[in-house]
């Protein structure tokens, strides 16, 4: 029906229009406290439902919480113990190389004191005996010299002075004796004290390990208790670990891609230049997946050696096993960087062929001159061709870190998406409750005519019935509300 | 849902041995001998050389003459499909060049010109090579002059092919009436598209880079 047919059930349009209106405006006011329930349980159950969705996103975000937490206290805990297993396996190696010579350090060390006891004891100084004779001496002495006593003292004198010679001499022997008795301590003084020096270093050694292994210990008790500062450490340090796991990774795939170049056009010899699986090219995938080859020994080598622990059958198995794991890696990885340094060398070869052959299709003559320094880029290119998968090996390290602190990383990423959904959930819900209010009042706002008159005749009627003019403050407020 | 697995690897496994759509591109240039465009002989060695820098492995080249009757397998001066390995397909780009060459430098001039026929030969050759991408070069006039008892009003089914006509002199009359080369040019194209084919003029044998 249209506005104009609408509009002309009497002459006039203009009356025809304003009974509509008031006719719309009465089924409107009829209508009105339908209409406002309407609304008030559209816009309650939307405001529920937003609610309820918010709740159960936030109990989402709290399992998911709580179970990244559970990871990150595993993750931390498997870290502190492998940090305090190799402390243990230090601390085990300075005993076993430092100390278990301490039985034979004791025993050279109890020689050496006894040889210095022995030295000492030889190097008493004894004093020279008084001769027994020298109280005759005296009595011959206070005789009267006339009885001819002097010649006898003269006799006693030079007896005396020879004596005297002699114990001097024999005085002299004991003092060179001793001094060398003295002089023979020193090495076994020098001896000891370095002994005792290496000793102090070892146990220095213990002690610092020691008190290594005991900081280590209380952070790990602080894990296995799941303190929150431990977990507020161990996520900052997933973060720290995961970016920069990542930017080692990003220089690990630029050298790849390096590699890749390397070996793409010679594969081509190989393999074909045309042949494609896919949308790719069979040259390209080979010469790809030799690379992912040389990663993967790389990786397995990494766990032969136990650097990594990706793979727990590897590092389950025996120490015969794994070593013959290691051997074998190597030997293959040896292998591709001797393929890779060959197909490098060749690539340069079909360089030069290639440049060649399009410079004689363009007539340039100087184009398949051959520049005399060519030698260095070629020896450069085989050298990163052999150099290259070793380097990849190293990978294996940041890629164990960065897929350790993905999952903590994801998770946090997970918990704070969660947070803002369940955030935008709650204000939608609020919102939608005040768009419920916004609805009512725009829904009076064309009945504003009969709204006044019914406030009107409110106030008469309770100004009759003396009862004030609560009732119509009560519309006008409901009116608003 | 392992079984599901399985077929879905099987299904991939299968996918990537499919033989994959054909890459390659196929070049046959057809060189006027005719009297009235010998002289422009020598400019086919080089597009013919062009060619050749633009062409890699698989893709597949040949160089024929347009003379009285072209529809002919002896116009055929030289072709080659290139191996594999780059380092072969060189040696056959400097072999090809070479052929190519001795042709120019011996080149006999034709009575009359069958361009038809020499289309023709060309959309044979491309055919049976099953390249992806097909491009007919036309070196020449494409002022068709054939000898009593040829019929070459046949309908030429050039889908999937471009057709270049490469520098298309003026003909002494085209001096003096200018609508005969247009209308010479736009007969071609009417034909080459009627054929399914895209038809394209490059005169300035300097800017060769937007062809192929």
């Amino acid at each position: 029906m249209s506005m104009t047919s609408l509009l002309s059930f009497t002459p006039w349009p203009a009356v025809s229009a304003a009974i509509l209106l008031v006719l719309l405006v009465a089924a409107l006011y009829f209508a009105r406290d339908t209409a406002h329930q309407a609304i008030q349980a559209a816009a309650s159950a939307l405001a529920h439902g937003l609610r309820v969705a918010s709740h159960s996103v936030m109990h989402a975000q709290q399992r998911l919480a709580a179970r990244n937490r559970e990871v990150l206290l595993a993750a931390g805990r498997e870290a502190k113990e492998r940090v305090v297993e190799r402390e243990f396996t230090r601390v085990g190696d300075t005993v076993r190389k430092d100390l278990s010579a301490y039985p034979d350090l004791h025993r050279r060390l109890s020689e050496s004191i006894q040889r210095i006891e022995d030295d000492q004891q030889r190097a008493v100084e004894v004093p020279p005996e008084v001769p027994g004779w020298a109280e005759a001496v005296k009595v011959v002495a206070e005789l009267d010299a006339r009885n001819a006593g002097a010649e006898i003292l003269a006799d006693i004198h030079k007896s005396m002075v020879k004596a005297h010679a002699e114990a001097m001499d024999d005085y002299r022997k004991a003092s060179a004796e001793r001094h060398t008795l003295l002089r023979r301590m020193m090495p076994d003084w020098r001896l000891i004290q370095e002994t005792l020096g290496r000793v102090n270093r070892s146990v220095e050694t213990v002690i610092g390990r020691a008190q290594a292994i005991d900081r280590h210990m209380q952070e790990y008790e602080a894990i296995v208790r799941g303190e929150d500062r431990a977990v507020s450490v161990l996520s900052s340090s997933s973060i720290v670990y995961f970016f920069v796991s990542a930017l080692v990774l990003a220089v690990a795939t630029a050298g790849t891609a390096v590699n890749f170049t390397l070996i793409a056009r010679p594969m081509a010899e190989m393999v074909g230049g045309t042949n494609y699986i896919g949308s790719y090219r069979t040259a390209d995938i080979a010469a790809l997946v030799i690379i992912m080859v040389e990663i993967s020994m790389g990786l397995f080598l990494m766990e032969s050696l136990r650097i990594t622990r990706l793979f727990p059958v590897i590092g389950a198995l025996s120490d015969k096993m794994r070593v013959r794991m290691m051997i074998t890696t190597f030997m293959i990885l040896l292998l591709m960087a001797s393929i890779e340094a060959g197909l490098a060398y060749m690539r340069e070869v079909l360089l030069l062929d290639e440049m060649a052959t399009n410079a004689l299709l363009r007539g340039d003559p100087s184009g398949s001159m051959v520049n005399a320094h060519l030698w260095i880029t070629t020896a450069a290119q085989m050298g990163m061709g052999f150099v290259l998968p070793f380097a990849l090996v190293f990978v294996a390290i940041p890629l164990e870190t960065f897929v350790h602190s993905l999952r903590t990383v994801v998770g946090l990423a997970g918990i704070a998406l969660l947070q803002s959904l369940a955030l935008l959930l709650r204000l939608l819900g609020n919102a939608s409750r005040h768009l419920g209010g916004i609805a009512r009042r725009l829904y009076d706002l064309p009945l504003f005519v009969p709204l006044w008159i019914e406030t009107r005749m409110r106030e008469a009627a309770s100004a009759a019935a003396g009862a004030g003019g609560s009732v119509a403050q009560d519309s006008w407020k409901e009116a608003h509300t | 849902m392992k079984s599901s697995l399985v077929l879905l690897g099987a299904a991939v496994a299968l996918a990537a041995c499919a033989p994959s759509p054909p890459r390659n591109t196929g070049v046959y240039l057809l060189v006027d001998t005719s009297g009235s465009y010998n002289r422009q002989v020598k400019k086919a060695e080089q597009i013919t050389l062009f060619a050749l820098t633009r062409l890699q492995s698989s893709d597949s080249i040949a160089v024929a003459r347009i003379d009285g009757g072209s529809f002919t397998e002896r116009d055929i001066i030289a072709k080659a499909t290139f191996d594999d390995r780059p380092s072969t397909a060189n040696q056959q780009k400097r072999a090809f060049a070479s052929h190519v060459e001795k042709f120019i430098d011996d080149s006999p001039s034709a009575a009359y010109t069958d361009i038809t026929g020499g289309l023709l030969q060309a959309i044979e050759f491309l055919n049976e090579k099953h390249t992806a991408r097909k491009e007919i070069l036309i070196l020449s006039d494409m002022k068709e002059e054939l000898a009593k008892g040829y019929v070459r009003d046949v309908p030429l089914d050039l889908r999937g092919f471009e057709v270049v006509a490469l520098n298309v002199t003026k003909l002494r009359t085209d001096n003096f009436d200018p609508r005969q080369y247009l209308a010479r040019l736009d007969e071609w194209r009417t034909r080459v598209e009627k054929g399914g084919g895209h038809w394209r003029v490059i005169n300035d044998l300097d800017r060769l880079d937007g062809l192929l």
